[in-house]
């Protein structure tokens, strides 16, 4: 039974890293991945020292950090305020209509973004031009890019996210909270010393998943994000492997495949150290 | 004892928990709408007469109440070629899906399974490493696969994570003991699968379905980098190339008055918001029903695999 999927693991997972080769040579369509002459770290040194280098990184890294930090707050916070609402009518809709964003497809979800901040008709600059404000460019200014990325995937994902920490708040064990009731702590004090702790190492395997994607961030939405004005702060090494490696007119493969080696290694690295790190602190850990 | 019964009560309501609750009701009010108001937004505008939508006179209502939006819709025969293609590549892809995954997390599922540890490492390892973008492109490309269906359905087809929520399920809702009489019974492997194990993962199926269905209807990037035919392109990269790159194909459109509507600037701008619409409704159908599950699902995968 185990055949044929392991068989199309090998095939489409372990091959491509076998292919990962190309990223020590100079691929040439003529003589394929085989013949192509090895140039070593060639393609790595290059990168590294591309004005581009720190730029992508910077971009990358900030844009995860950002969204890795701040991301997990929201849910954590609608987890609580769904598990304490009385009532039951209003608890039910507010999960339907936050879980329900996430159906959006990234496509649609941008352009949601680009109708809704732009300059003329979007309801945030019609609200801001009656209130006697300066209208906001969201769209175009590159220093606004990373906070719109981070801020409307917390709006799509939010709901979704806190489906996982609102299981482990039921799972807490009742009596803890009869007793705490029966000692007269209030709603707040149980969160604080209760639910939030009991918590906490979905958290911090949640984190230790997310550190592990640090250096790729969303392709798909940022890519379609990205427009001439805001390439500043919005090009990131994802976006730039595709765009010299497969969107340009002249078939260059080595040099963003050693860019894309470079990524994965350094997130296989963090996964790796982080998860030792919480191990060591907190004895949570994702093996 | 009716005194310490009392008692019990006051400290139950006491003054804070009273300003909680009501403070706890109020952010999930304000929650509420602010993840509702971009969405009735959007349908507000996709009713609304192009004219009020540039002024920016639409916020929670349709202003001018109008369908000409839908009418273009209707008449624009690209969104309905994609409507097709993508149905055929959900419908095809996520049944690929879901049978690979039952084959792999089965066997996973089961202690008796010759080398278990090291073919488990060998599958999650794919999930902390991979050959990244250009060399998945090569192989697509070298397997002869670019422009067919395959290459949207193959590179994707076995998620590790699924497996792994699948693996859990099975391990947790099927009692060893059913295999062992099914086995005393002379039942084989592929027989107790399909009787006994299949019937009995009907939740966890819909869970499955519902995820590699979302990622199938939603996919652009890979069939951005694999199809090149317009007749074989996919709801959502139409939607791209109208919704971002603001471009309209006239010899789409059959009616000559649409044609003539659509040069406008704002009728486009209009288009789009009907669009948003008639894209996502299915999806969002199709959620509000298997909304019990999907809940479930997640909480599944929450489980340490």
């Amino acid at each position: 039974m185990l055949f044929f999927p392991t068989v199309y693991i090998i095939i489409f997972k372990y091959i491509p890293m076998y292919g990962l080769q190309i990223a020590f040579k100079d691929y040439n369509l003529f003589e394929g991945m085989f013949g192509s002459p090895w140039v070593g770290f060639k393609h790595f040194n290059q990168f590294f020292q591309s004005t581009e280098f720190w730029r992508l990184v910077g971009n990358t890294l900030s844009l995860s950090i950002y969204s890795i930090f701040v991301g997990p707050i929201l849910p954590i916070f609608l987890a609580i305020v769904l598990n304490y609402l009385i009532n039951n009518k209003l608890k039910k809709t507010l999960q339907m209509v936050t879980y329900a964003p996430y159906f959006i497809s990234t496509v649609v979800m941008v352009s949601i973004i680009n109708q809704f901040f732009a300059i003329d008709f979007g309801p945030i600059n019609v609200m801001l031009k009656k209130m006697g404000l300066a209208q906001i460019d969201f769209l175009s200014n590159p220093d606004l890019f990373p906070h719109l990325y981070v801020w409307t995937g917390i709006w799509q994902y939010t709901g979704f996210n806190s489906i996982i920490y609102l299981a482990s708040l039921t799972g807490v064990d009742p009596t803890l909270h009869e007793a705490a009731i029966v000692d007269g702590a209030s709603k707040l004090k149980r969160i604080w010393h209760i639910d939030l702790p009991s918590i906490q190492s979905t958290i911090i395997i949640l984190m230790i998943m997310s550190v592990g994607s640090i250096m790729s961030t969303g392709f798909e939405k940022i890519y379609l994000m990205q427009n001439n004005l805001n390439l500043r702060t919005s090009e990131v090494i994802d976006t730039y492997v595709y765009k010299i490696g497969l969107a340009s007119p002249i078939a260059n493969y080595s040099f963003p495949t050693a860019i894309g080696l470079f990524q994965s290694v350094i997130g296989l690295l963090l996964i790796v150290i982080v998860n030792k790190i919480a191990q060591k602190v907190s004895e949570v850990s994702l093996w | 004892m009716v005194k310490y019964h009392s008692r019990v009560n006051r400290i139950r309501i006491n003054k804070s928990d009273k300003v909680f609750d009501v403070l706890i009701t109020l952010i999930a009010i304000t929650g509420l709408l602010i993840v509702l108001y971009p969405l009735m937004h959007v349908v507000a505008c996709s009713f609304s007469s192009a004219k009020a939508v540039q002024s920016g006179r639409v916020s929670f209502y349709p202003v001018d109440f109008s369908t000409q939006a839908y009418e273009v819709v209707f008449d624009y025969k690209d969104i309905w070629i994609g409507y097709l293609n993508t149905i055929m590549y959900t419908v095809v892809g996520t049944t690929l899906n879901v049978v690979f995954t039952i084959l792999a997390a089965y066997p996973f599922s089961r202690k008796d399974l010759i080398g278990r540890g090291i073919i488990m490492k060998i599958y999650v390892f794919t999930m902390l490493f991979s050959g990244g973008l250009i060399p998945s492109y090569l192989l697509v490309k070298n397997l002869h696969l670019l422009n067919t269906s395959w290459s949207l359905w193959l590179p994707g087809l076995l998620s590790v994570y699924n497996v792994i929520v699948m693996k859990t399920y099975y391990q947790t809702t099927i009692p060893n003991e059913l295999l062992e009489s099914a086995q005393i019974d002379g039942c084989s492997n592929r027989r107790f699968l399909w009787s006994v194990v299949i019937p009995l993962s009907g939740a966890i199926i819909a869970v499955m379905v519902l995820f590699y269905g979302i990622g199938h209807w939603n996919n652009y990037f890979s069939a951005m980098l694999y199809i090149t035919d317009k007749s074989k392109y996919p709801l959502q990269l139409f939607l791209r190339e109208i919704l971002i790159a603001n471009t309209v194909d006239y010899t789409s459109l059959s009616g000559s008055e649409i044609k003539e509507l659509l040069k406008k600037q704002e009728m486009k701008l209009l288009l789009k918001y009907s669009l948003i619409v008639v894209s996502s409704f299915p999806m969002l159908c199709i959620y509000s029903f298997v909304q019990k599950y999907f809940v479930k699902g997640v909480m599944i995968g929450s489980l340490k695999g």
